[in-house]
């Protein structure tokens, strides 16, 4: 008799947690929220708060979708992932976007069966070693321990990076960034390699950051950028054209301050129009509200003030717009037209 | 000694010799220390290297500790304290973390506001356990211990109060068809008792709730498994997982003892298998393949298949308590239930099971404080439990760099709970030894 | 009753098989079986339905393909360019390598604590009982966490052993080196080497010394030769002392039988001693004991340990004095009365929960994953699946080797245990 109890109390619990369709639109919006899946912690990138409440640059992303769906950017459930689990959550649809500093490469997109929507962030591998150790180039590093962060890309770029120069080295695997951080500090390995985001944003924190250096060579690129799965090109078009919104939203000015403004009325530029749904029927080709962009935008601000907010120079990551300044101002960041 | 009888009679002492305390060697401490840590030459060498290790540790940690800063908002700020009060380069702990964070150690992302509903929950819990462990209360409180579990889900989860309900009706259900049906035909019944709740459970409860919710709205704010962190997470994971896993864990028990083949074997190669491979493997199971052996587009929540996994993990340690319990009957036992006439099930119901599981309880204590502690494996999938919590907290711009603080905490906490389970198990071991004699 | 006059119904009525106990037994297990049969079929049908939606296929072929990540620690020769089952291959061995000394260190911390805790001092006693609470009520993967920590915090930087007034020097005659990153121990290599496997330099300029499994074979072919002679050679002194009652002193020639052959094989085969020495970043030659293999050892054999501890301390309280008391009276020693009576019945008792604690040890080596030690669980069932997304096949086949290892394991043990149960009526 008590058997039946419980199978029954599960039975019922896997029943009220409900049935995936095909169109992930219409789940989230059945939902009322939006599952994102992101790193278990990141500085800067991703990372709950003493409030609970998660913050960072892939978090912005997160927020900006919730934001052009629902128009309430806090209508998102967070899903922290990790470098193993990330992938198959977003295949069995535990969640629907992952922005999760996910490097973009052929395997992924084609034979994991993922659509990337676009780059949030261009990175590329590099290596942090102590000032004190005389490197000036990672070529020099012949039979260096290196730190490095497992379930990633990088542990085969190093792989390969060290295969081509012909030197040899000792990898330390290491789970989560935290402990790498650790490690390195403690001296446990001489090197630590990983995104060159990540390594400013490390060294950023470190009590005495100016005793270590990044080292010229980026290894590898690394093309950050949120993803979502094969199959559902609606859905995708909303990840992928909200982020294109907050990129568009920043060559052409709109700031989270002057988007009030700029939206009340169809103002003298005819795409902020078409852009912030004061013209044109854009947010209803997506099947979305004409002020989705609008909502979008003013969850975090546009590209550059998430940038600024989360890791730009003014906070303590310090890391500088570089290759993802604008492509009016000689970066990559480069969004198609909202037309 | 006195000296006057000295003088006058030289040969015969006449008085008693007054007492003398011992020599100082035999008594108090010092006899103490002499017969406990310096009575032989190895005796010595072991007091000695034991005092030295103990001095070690204290002269490392000691000033750590002591010097610990307790108002800080980030480490940055510890630092600079540290700096301006100590010294740079003094070794201090910054306890401040502990301050700012330790609510989201024990409660996770779980609503501020809320916080009582964890607590109250728990209170239910042991209201819930006490008929079961002592004897000496009423039974009528057994109803009690058998709404607990709902009104458990409901206090923490949330939600509407009729999904319980209806869930809890299918119970009631299953027992009407064993009252109604059973005096016609007693295996109708007992099939009846098991389908006709499952159908209503897959049919009907589900519409019921949301009818009468739709009349009648009662219910706590709705909170999802995804806010649920830290201790709370553990614990629920823990609690869930060996309770559910209780009833499972004796018909497997039950089946490996049995006289059919066929049962037998499966039984041994569930709990054999289950065994077998670590519980990581059976979380990432849980976490990457689950989906696989599901229909295609059913998908629930990490933490209600972490517990689903952790529930078939514990049954198969269970039904080996359990199995202990068995075999430690005497077959006096079973031979006497054959002899009054009893069917299998009677004689387990009445005879067999309440004396093997109160020998298997200290036991099962064990086996849940083994899956309290594994709790902290789900970390490696995604969940924040509190080590989970630790890393996301040292990923936060203020606290990054922080380490053994946050450790200690959790350490101290899982010790705390896991001893005073110990120390409980050992004490119904004794009692059960005193019951036997 | 008139039913008692009928003759037996003859034939088998359907109802028989429901209503008659010695058919019903059958029913229940057929029905048991289809019933988890059709369980079955169902979840290989959800897989492959699900296989089909993700546009997957169940294939091995991934095993073969390159793996491309480097694994540190690698018992076996391998590289970057080898295939994805050797990766799992050298994953595996190196999960038995830790499993297998974690089981013996914490046989040994084991016995020891438990003993100690035993003990009359208070000191040693109260400590031991800090050490076995504190560990068996900590979870884990804290302690691994924290073990890795201590290792890396505490022990010196390789550079510090660098230069004219380095602050750190190696131990044991310069042989054994300390530092953050894991202990560098000699090794020993041969000169002659049968093997002719690539040789390497001890020192910078010297002569290259080759080490290979053949000359190992070798060496330990002897070993193993002369401890099977030694064993006949007691077991000879058995007979003669329970044919004549004067037992023949033979530890010299037992000695001897040990020692000569192996020696002469060794010299022969030219065994020097390879000491690790500063080069680069790291210390080079020598067998490198990664921070994380040392991490893993000693918390999982201090934390099973603790366990162990209790499991002995009950053994031998279980023991009644009087067993010893009874041996003194029969004129036994001491030493014997303990080999001979208390330890054959301590050990029925202490065994069986024993091989459950090394089954348990061998499955918690899985939580490697915290300090980056490459075993199975992070070769095959980590970096291989995240990188070719066969997740389904690859945690199928780590199952699959945890299984068979514990089922070796609690095989073996229990053969142990049979043979060592007292014999009763």
């Amino acid at each position: 008799m008590k058997k039946t109890v419980f199978f029954g109390a599960l039975t019922v619990a896997g029943l009220a947690a409900g049935m995936a369709s095909a169109a992930t639109l219409d789940d989230v919006k059945a939902r009322g929220s939006l599952n994102c899946g992101v790193t278990t912690g990141l500085v800067g990138f991703a990372a709950p708060n003493a409030e609970g409440v998660w913050e960072g640059f892939d978090v912005g992303v997160c927020r900006a979708v919730a934001a052009a769906i629902f128009g309430d950017p806090t209508a998102v459930e967070f899903v922290p992932t990790t470098g193993q689990t990330r992938f198959t959550a977003l295949a069995s649809g535990e969640i629907d976007l992952l922005a999760r500093n996910t490097t973009w490469t052929m395997s992924r997109d084609v034979d994991l069966k993922f659509e990337f929507v676009g780059v949030n962030y261009y990175d590329g591998q590099g290596f942090m070693v102590p000032k004190a150790l005389g490197v000036t180039s990672a070529k020099e590093l012949d039979g260096a321990t290196v730190c490095i962060q497992t379930g990633t890309t990088t542990e085969l770029n190093l792989a390969d990076f060290f295969r081509t120069n012909g030197i040899s080295y000792e990898p330390v695997p290491i789970e989560t960034n935290a402990e790498a951080q650790q490690q390195y500090l403690a001296g446990a390995c001489d090197v630590y390699t990983t995104d060159a985001s990540g390594l400013a944003a490390t060294r950023a924190t470190f009590e005495a950051p100016g005793d270590h250096v990044l080292l010229p060579e980026i290894i590898s690129k690394e093309p950050l950028g949120p993803l979502v799965r094969h199959g559902d090109n609606e859905w995708g078009d909303i990840a992928r054209w909200t982020l294109n919104a907050l990129i568009t939203a920043e060559e052409l000015g709109v700031t989270s301050e002057n988007i009030a403004e700029l939206s009340a009325a169809a103002g003298d530029n005819p795409e902020v129009n078409r852009l912030l749904g004061t013209e044109g029927e854009l947010g209803a080709q997506l099947g979305l509200d004409a002020d989705w962009a609008k909502n979008a935008i003013m969850a975090g601000g546009n590209y550059g003030e998430l940038f600024e907010n989360n890791i730009g120079e003014n906070t303590t990551i310090g890391l500088a717009r570089g290759l993802n300044a604008q492509w009016t101002d000689g970066g990559l960041i480069y969004s198609p037209p909202f037309r | 000694m006195s000296d006057t009888h000295a003088q006058t009679v030289p040969y015969v002492r006449k008085t008693m010799v007054e007492q003398s305390p011992p020599p100082a060697s035999e008594i108090g401490v010092v006899k103490w220390l002499r017969e406990n840590l310096f009575s032989g030459p190895l005796n010595i060498i072991l007091t000695l290297i034991s005092l030295w290790v103990v001095y070690w540790v204290v002269s490392h940690v000691g000033p750590w500790l002591i010097n610990g800063i307790w108002d800080a908002d980030s480490l940055s700020e510890c630092r600079e304290i540290r700096n301006a009060t100590m010294g740079e380069g003094t070794s201090a702990a910054c306890f401040g973390v502990i301050g700012e964070r330790w609510q989201q150690l024990v409660y996770g992302f779980y609503p501020k506001e809320a916080y009582w509903r964890p607590v109250v929950a728990l209170l239910v819990f042991f209201a819930g356990l006490a008929p079961v462990l002592f004897a000496s209360l009423p039974r009528k409180l057994l109803y009690f211990t058998m709404a607990s579990p709902f009104l458990m889900f409901m206090l923490l989860w949330g939600g509407s109060i009729w999904g319980p309900i209806a869930v809890a009706l299918g119970f009631g259900v299953g027992y009407a068809a064993i009252k109604l049906i059973s005096p016609i035909n007693g295996l109708l019944g007992t099939v009846a008792a098991i389908v006709l709740p499952i159908l209503y459970w897959f049919l009907i409860a589900g519409p019921l709730a949301g009818a009468v919710n739709s009349v009648l709205p009662i219910g706590l704010e709705y909170i999802p498994s995804k806010d649920f962190g830290g201790f709370l997470l553990s614990s629920i994971i823990g609690v869930a997982g060996i309770f559910l896993s209780l009833p499972l864990g004796i018909l497997l028990a039950l089946a490996r003892q049995s006289d059919l083949p066929i049962i037998k074997w499966c039984a041994v190669t569930f709990i054999e298998v289950i065994r077998g491979v670590p519980l990581i493997v059976w979380l990432f199971t849980a976490s990457l393949l689950l989906n696989y052996f599901l229909p295609p587009g059913t998908n629930f929540d990490l933490m209600l298949r972490v517990i689903i996994m952790v529930t078939l993990f514990s049954a198969a340690y269970i039904a080996e308590v359990v199995r202990g319990g068995l075999a430690a009957l005497p077959k006096g036992q079973y031979e006497g239930a054959d002899s009054l006439g009893l069917n299998y099930w009677q004689s387990m119901q009445l005879i067999i099971l309440p004396q093997a599981l109160k020998i298997s309880i200290p036991g099962i204590v064990n086996t849940f404080i083994g899956l309290f502690k594994d709790t902290t494996l789900v970390v490696f999938i995604g969940l924040f439990d509190p080590l989970g919590l630790a890393g996301a907290i040292r990923a936060s711009t203020e606290w990054n760099g922080i380490y053994w603080e946050l450790f200690l905490f959790i350490g101290i906490m899982f010790f705390i709970a896991c001893f005073s389970m110990g120390r409980y198990s050992l004490y119904l071991e004794k009692k059960l030894q005193r019951d036997h004699r | 009753m008139s039913t008692l006059t009928d003759p037996p119904k003859p034939g088998f009525r359907l109802s028989q098989l429901i209503y008659d106990t010695r058919y019903r037994s059958i029913t229940i297990q057929v029905v048991a079986f289809v019933l988890i049969l059709l369980g079955l079929a169902w979840l290989v049908n959800n897989i492959v339905n699900n296989l089909a939606a993700l546009g997957k296929d169940f294939d091995f072929g991934f095993l073969s393909q390159s793996a491309g990540y480097d694994i540190n620690q690698r018992l076996i020769e391998y590289d970057n360019q080898m295939s994805h089952g050797r990766a799992a291959i050298v994953g595996i061995l190196n999960t038995l390598l830790v499993a297998f000394l974690g089981c013996i260190t914490a046989t040994v911390i084991g016995v020891v604590a438990g003993v100690l805790r035993l003990s009359k001092n208070w000191v040693v006693s109260s400590l031991m009982a800090v050490y076995v609470e504190g560990f068996r009520n900590v979870p884990l993967l804290l302690w691994i966490i924290l073990i890795f920590a201590i290792m890396t915090e505490s022990m010196p930087h390789p550079r510090d052993f660098r230069g004219e007034n380095a602050t750190q020097s190696m131990l044991m005659g310069d042989n054994v080196a300390v530092t953050n990153r894991g202990i560098w121990i000699p090794r020993l290599a041969f000169t002659n080497s049968v093997s002719g496997q690539e040789a390497v330099a001890p020192v910078d300029g010297a002569t290259p010394v080759a080490s290979g499994g053949l000359d190992w074979l070798l060496v330990l072919g002897t070993l193993a030769i002369s401890i099977f002679a030694i064993r006949q050679l007691g077991k000879r002194a058995d007979r003669i002392q329970s044919a004549t009652g004067e037992r023949p002193t033979t530890w010299w020639q037992q000695l001897a039988i040990l020692i000569v052959p192996v020696g002469l094989v060794s010299f022969f085969l030219g065994m020097t001693i390879v000491s690790p020495y500063l080069k680069g970043f790291n210390f080079a030659e020598g067998v490198h004991l990664r921070n994380s293999l040392i991490a893993l050892w000693f918390a999982l054999s201090l934390y099973t340990g603790a366990f162990i501890a209790e499991i002995v301390r009950g053994g031998i309280l279980a023991i009644s004095k009087g067993q010893t008391e009874a041996a003194y009276a029969l004129g036994i020693q001491p030493g014997r009365t303990m080999k001979l009576v208390i330890l054959p019945q301590a050990m029925r008792v202490i065994i069986p929960p024993l091989i459950s604690q090394f089954l348990n040890l061998t499955k918690n080596s899985s939580l490697a994953l915290a300090v980056g030690y490459m075993d199975v669980r992070a070769t095959l069932g980590g970096i291989t699946i995240n990188q070719t997304g066969r997740e389904l096949e690859g945690m199928l086949l780590l199952g699959a080797f945890y299984l068979v290892l514990s089922l070796l394991i609690s095989a073996g043990m229990n053969y142990y245990n049979q043979s060592t149960q007292m014999k009763e009526r």
